[in-house]
């Protein structure tokens, strides 16, 4: 299933139409957004990754409101919201350094929306406490902001932004200044958080794993455009272009031809002779040269007697832990990765020595 | 410690060495420079305050401690008179700089930058580039004008005059407070239905409140001390305490006139204690 398909039976909270942005003006122009479509989901953990000066910030801030887009249309439910001030969108946003206003208490914070809303002071008590509970910040109600750890007021700004119940809630790098730890517990607890509530949540990140833990969706951005939408499991697994292959995990990348094609299966002679039959992208060239790609943990040794897809000369070995890293260098002067469960006998395997590997062919793609 | 190896004084040496090259404070000559600094800026308010407290009529013949000459500066009028004229016109300047000050602040920093900003700030700051006795005489042209124009009269212009001067002082910490003050915060008001008037008034204006508070003790200080613009603007019965205490010199020095001016003392540093509290509470 990829992304397009799980799009038709649902509906969409925010849909980007042909948005770009450019800051400034004549010859220092700087586009960061460049005719972006997108339909993120209701209910969807919704991942924008790329690395930095990508547009994934710039994407996020339109949909919030702070920057006007130069071109393009956002609406929110089916409703135009381009236009829109930020204080008139329900939508919130848990900003990358908190931005907790300083002179208010950790309560104070988190009823701030609600008390903008004019709701009634019960129900800002109330709703102000269950945001407390949920974030485990009973205790802290009474504090300054600054009285708080990283992680804390963390949570104080997560509470904050999901108080008023907005529609799709935005987290701008949330977690990068947390500590690995607290940064791997937060990963779980947001996703929980995000089931839990049932709103939408479009998460911007640099961390390929953390995009990959967390997401329903990702979209994988450059320089202003994204490249690819899809489940974890489709950037994963079935990357189109060879920068989201790169972008996201370790990845072997060989250049070869194309044979002929049979469907969405394609018949490509690597540059040492060797044919094998690969997966075809949407948009993947069906003849002429191509690059494909597989997975260093889709790649393992031929074992005794079994012919190997490849061969090549050891010139690595990368132990760490739960798996071993073979830096393989072919014929080709390509180099091939493959990535063996746990450790690797070390008197067969030393560097100089010729070892075949073989490719699952099912995992091998063309790449656009 | 003392049988200490001897390779241990060759291994402190280079430290020292590196300590000398980095700390200032290990230069030859600074703590002399320092107390040096330090003797010519506060010894002559430590004479006058001494001598405010002596029992003789002299200023520099010490006979013996008394208070009489803050009885004697309490009880007279002309002093009474003036230091009423000075706390009023530096209120009113003050209030009126600070709006002033506090808007041109705001229109500098939390707007588009815009064509000539440098110019504009540079135009709130020209009392501080053009020598005084410029401004002065100008301002002084500009009011004899509107005198033969309109007739009026009054404390009105010397109040003017100074609000006017204090605005640039009152200018610069505020604009420095919102510098350092992130858009980020008004931000996430406006993202949480903060309304603009609103972000304004439960955001922007508390975290500015240091920066204002700064802003308008500097002015009142500022307003408080001037002599050369009151001398050109002031006219009768609207003699504010500095230009008293002129008056007062040129008929010879008294204690009574140190003793004046140790209160005028003791009050900047009460406001400057009073800001530097009121800052460190505001931060907390």
């Amino acid at each position: 299933m990829t992304g397009t398909e799980i799009a038709r039976d649902r509906k969409a909270a925010v849909s980007v139409r042909a948005l770009s942005k450019t800051f400034g003006q004549g010859e220092y122009a700087i586009t960061a957004l460049d005719s972006v479509e997108l339909d993120i989901l209701e209910n969807e953990f919704f991942t924008l990754l790329g690395p930095s000066g990508c547009g994934k910030t710039t994407l996020l801030r339109l949909i919030a409101g702070f920057e006007l887009p130069t071109n393009g249309s956002i609406s929110l439910q089916g409703q135009d919201i381009t236009d829109k001030p930020p204080h008139r969108r329900p939508i919130n946003t848990v900003f990358q350094n908190y931005a907790l206003f300083p002179h208010m208490t950790v309560a104070e914070n988190i009823g701030f929306g609600l008390r903008m809303l004019g709701k009634p002071t019960a129900e800002i008590k109330q709703t102000t406490e269950r945001m407390l509970a949920l974030v485990q910040l009973e205790a802290m109600a009474g504090r300054r902001t600054d009285q708080l750890s990283g992680g804390q007021q963390q949570r104080v700004a997560l509470a904050r932004a999901l108080a008023p119940a907005p529609k799709v809630l935005l987290l701008d790098e949330p977690l990068a200044a947390l500590d690995l730890k607290l940064r791997k517990s937060m990963q779980i607890e947001l996703k929980s958080l995000q089931a839990e509530t049932g709103i939408t949540f479009v998460f911007v990140t640099h961390d390929q794993e953390e995009a990959l833990t967390m997401s329903d969706r990702i979209a994988v951005m450059k320089s202003g455009k994204i490249l690819q939408i899809g489940t974890p499991r489709d950037i994963y697994d079935r990357p189109t272009h060879r920068f989201v292959a790169d972008f996201i995990g370790d990845i072997n990348i060989l250049e070869g031809t194309v044979e002929h094609t049979d469907g969405d299966l394609a018949t490509v002679r690597l540059k040492d002779g060797t044919r094998v039959s690969a997966h075809l992208g949407p948009a993947s060239a069906r003849s002429g040269d191509v690059s494909v790609a597989i997975r260093p943990e889709n790649v393992r040794l031929a074992s005794a007697g079994e012919t190997p897809t490849l061969t090549g000369v050891l010139e690595n070995i990368v132990y760490f832990g739960a798996a071993t890293n073979l830096h393989l260098r072919l014929g080709t002067g390509e180099e091939i990765v493959i990535r063996n469960p746990g450790a690797v006998d070390e008197g067969r395997y030393q560097p100089g020595a010729t070892i075949g590997a073989v490719m699952q062919p099912e995992l091998i793609r063309v790449l656009e | 410690m003392a049988d200490l190896s001897p390779a241990t004084p060759a291994s402190t040496q280079p430290r020292r060495r590196g300590r000398l090259a980095r700390d200032l404070k290990a230069m030859p000559g600074f703590t002399a420079t320092a107390w040096l600094c330090i003797v010519s800026l506060y010894l002559p308010i430590l004479v006058l305050i001494a001598f405010s407290f002596n029992e003789n009529r002299s200023v520099v013949l010490w006979t013996g401690f008394s208070l009489d000459w803050y009885a004697k500066a309490l009880e007279n009028d002309g002093i009474r008179n003036a230091a009423w004229v000075s706390v009023k016109i530096a209120l009113f300047a003050t209030v009126i700089s600070t709006i002033a000050a506090t808007m041109a602040a705001l229109a500098t920093t939390r707007t588009k930058k815009f064509a000539g900003q440098g110019l504009v700030y540079g135009i709130i700051n020209q009392p501080l580039m053009i020598p005084e006795i410029v401004t002065a005489i100008a301002t002084l042209s500009l009011f004899a004008l509107v005198k033969k124009l309109t007739g009026l009269t009054g404390i009105g212009y010397l109040m003017l005059a100074h609000a006017a001067f204090c605005i640039p002082f009152a200018y610069m910490p505020i604009r420095a407070r919102l510098e350092t003050m992130t858009l980020t915060l008004e931000q996430a008001a406006a993202d949480l239905y903060a309304p603009p008037l609103k972000v304004f008034t439960l955001v922007t204006l508390p975290l500015l409140g240091p920066g204002i508070v700064a802003g308008a003790m500097l002015a009142f200080v500022v307003s408080l001390d001037d002599v050369i613009i009151t001398l050109m603007i002031a006219g009768p019965g609207e003699t504010t305490l500095p230009i008293y205490i002129l008056g007062a010199i040129r008929r010879g020095i008294t204690p009574e006139i140190n003793a004046v001016s140790t209160i005028l003392v003791a009050v900047s540093v009460l406001l400057v204690m009073l800001l530097f509290l009121v800052q460190r509470r505001m931060q907390r």
